[in-house]
């Protein structure tokens, strides 16, 4: 499509948007779940095409949002203590853990590694062997299941010396805590964790919680395709889940990829920075992987850690504030300098309100 | 970071492993987790993994439907 019908598309989807909100009268606040959405929301300018009683806040679907600052610091003490090599995804580096970050370690002559792909640490694990090689597991259903099918290339190669130190997370707890809130309306649902899950895995939020979700792409139209579903959806009273990116989320998900998943990783509890502790939120190793453990194999001991409390990154990744209403933003934290985790991410909702300028309270 | 981008398979290069390709640049990845990809369909990528294959009849669907919306308003603004 060239930029000008795209843009045609764009207003006509807008102006539904609009007549809907208007003839439903009251205000709608809208959650979307995923971080990769916060910034193409951001980057596209989409609020600017919404009407006033039409709020999207932020959810907790940045993994280096969610992840705790004790991670960080357990991270880095594992690579002290055993003269490991961290293996990372580049999101993590900067983020700050109670004394300093991965950055901070490697300028101290620490090995941090990023890669693009988890499979790269197999590679560095063969080459550096003995030494210690440990993957930083971070990551939702999108990312877990391609650490876990490395994790199997590993044991089949009879690689030894790599290790992952898991703080993956599952969205469905979560999103249930959220369904709750009476003052959300509804969820744009994940595109790419939905390719993992299909889109049939969120009827509890129609029947437990009467809440409405659309699973959507990431273009900019897909967004506005799914904002007018789900619109549409939260006015009628009679929510459902939709599948707006239907080419490539399909209803029961990929099947190979969730058995790769429960074939490593078992569920388990998880603390998510802004939610606590939820039970089954997170994953950990089966028994039969169990060599791949870094928690048990490199164990370690941190002190719990504390969060600026300062930082409103709590509230901002359950939807409630806004980052506008942080007295650091854009001062004391900036991308340069991050204080939190939500401007540290470049998915994290302060550093998408940073780079581009988003106006308050929208 | 669960960033994923279509790009096309133009090879098979091992048991498992495929080469995509995308705007000329090419890149291998595993189709472990995507077993039924054959060479000339788009698959999303992310991670170094191959994490569904591209549904064209519903790709082709939403074009439409865009450019149905488009003319649909390009109609009303010559009118
Ligand atoms: S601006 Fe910085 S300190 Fe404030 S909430 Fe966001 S990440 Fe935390």
């Amino acid at each position: 499509m060239n930029p000008a019908d795209e843009n045609r598309t764009a207003q006509v989807l807008a102006r539904e948007i609009h007549e809907r909100c208007l003839s439903y009268g009251r205000p709608l606040r809208l959650m979307e779940v995923c971080g990769t959405h916060t910034m193409a929301i951001a980057e596209s300018g989409i609020k600017s095409l919404l009407p006033d009683n039409l709020q999207l806040v932020s959810g907790p679907g940045c993994p280096v949002c969610v992840t705790e600052k004790v991670f960080i610091d357990q991270a880095l003490e594992t690579g002290r203590r055993y003269d490991a090599c961290l293996v990372t995804f580049g999101d993590l580096v900067r983020v700050p853990g109670s004394s300093g970050s991965l950055a901070g370690f490697r300028s101290e002559g620490g090995s941090v590694r990023v890669v693009y792909s988890p499979l790269d640490a197999i590679e560095i694990a063969a080459k550096g062997a003995p030494r210690p090689v440990v993957f930083l597991g971070v990551g939702f259903e999108t990312t877990v299941p391609t650490v876990a099918a490395t994790v199997k290339v590993a044991k089949t190669r009879g690689v030894t010396n790599l290790f992952v130190l898991p703080a993956f997370k599952t969205i469905h707890r979560p999103l249930e805590v959220l369904a709750a809130k009476v003052d959300l309306h509804g969820f744009l649902l994940p595109g790419h964790v939905s390719a993992i899950l299909g889109s049939d895995c969120y009827r509890y939020l129609v029947t437990d919680y009467g809440k409405p979700g659309v699973v959507a792409g990431f273009e900019p139209l897909d967004i506005l395709v799914a904002l007018r579903d789900l619109v549409t959806l939260a006015a009628s009273g009679s929510p459902d889940i939709v599948n707006d990116y239907r080419r490539v989320v399909r209803p029961a998900g990929n099947p190979t990829a969730q058995a790769t998943i429960y074939e490593v990783f078992e569920e388990a509890d998880a603390s998510w920075r802004g939610l606590g502790l939820i039970p089954g939120s997170g994953l950990k190793f089966r028994p039969e992987y169990a060599s791949f453990d870094a928690t048990t194999r490199l164990q370690v001991e941190v002190p719990p850690a504390k969060d600026d409390p300062r930082c409103l990154c709590a509230a901002i990744l359950t939807g409630s504030r806004t980052p506008d209403k942080c007295g650091l933003f854009g001062r004391e934290c900036t991308p340069e300098e991050p204080v939190g985790p939500c401007m540290v991410s470049s998915e994290g909702t302060c550093a998408a309100y940073y780079k581009y300028g988003l106006a308050a309270g929208r | 970071m669960c960033l994923a981008v279509p790009m096309k398979l133009i090879e098979i290069t091992g048991e498992g492993t495929g080469r995509v390709d995308s705007g000329g640049v090419s890149t291998d990845v595993s189709l472990a987790m995507v077993p039924h990809a054959r060479v000339g369909d788009y698959i999303i990528i992310h991670a170094g993994f191959g994490i569904e294959v591209l549904d064209r009849e519903e790709a082709q669907i939403r074009i439409d439907l865009f450019r149905e919306l488009a003319e649909a308003t390009a109609h009303l603004e010559e009118a």
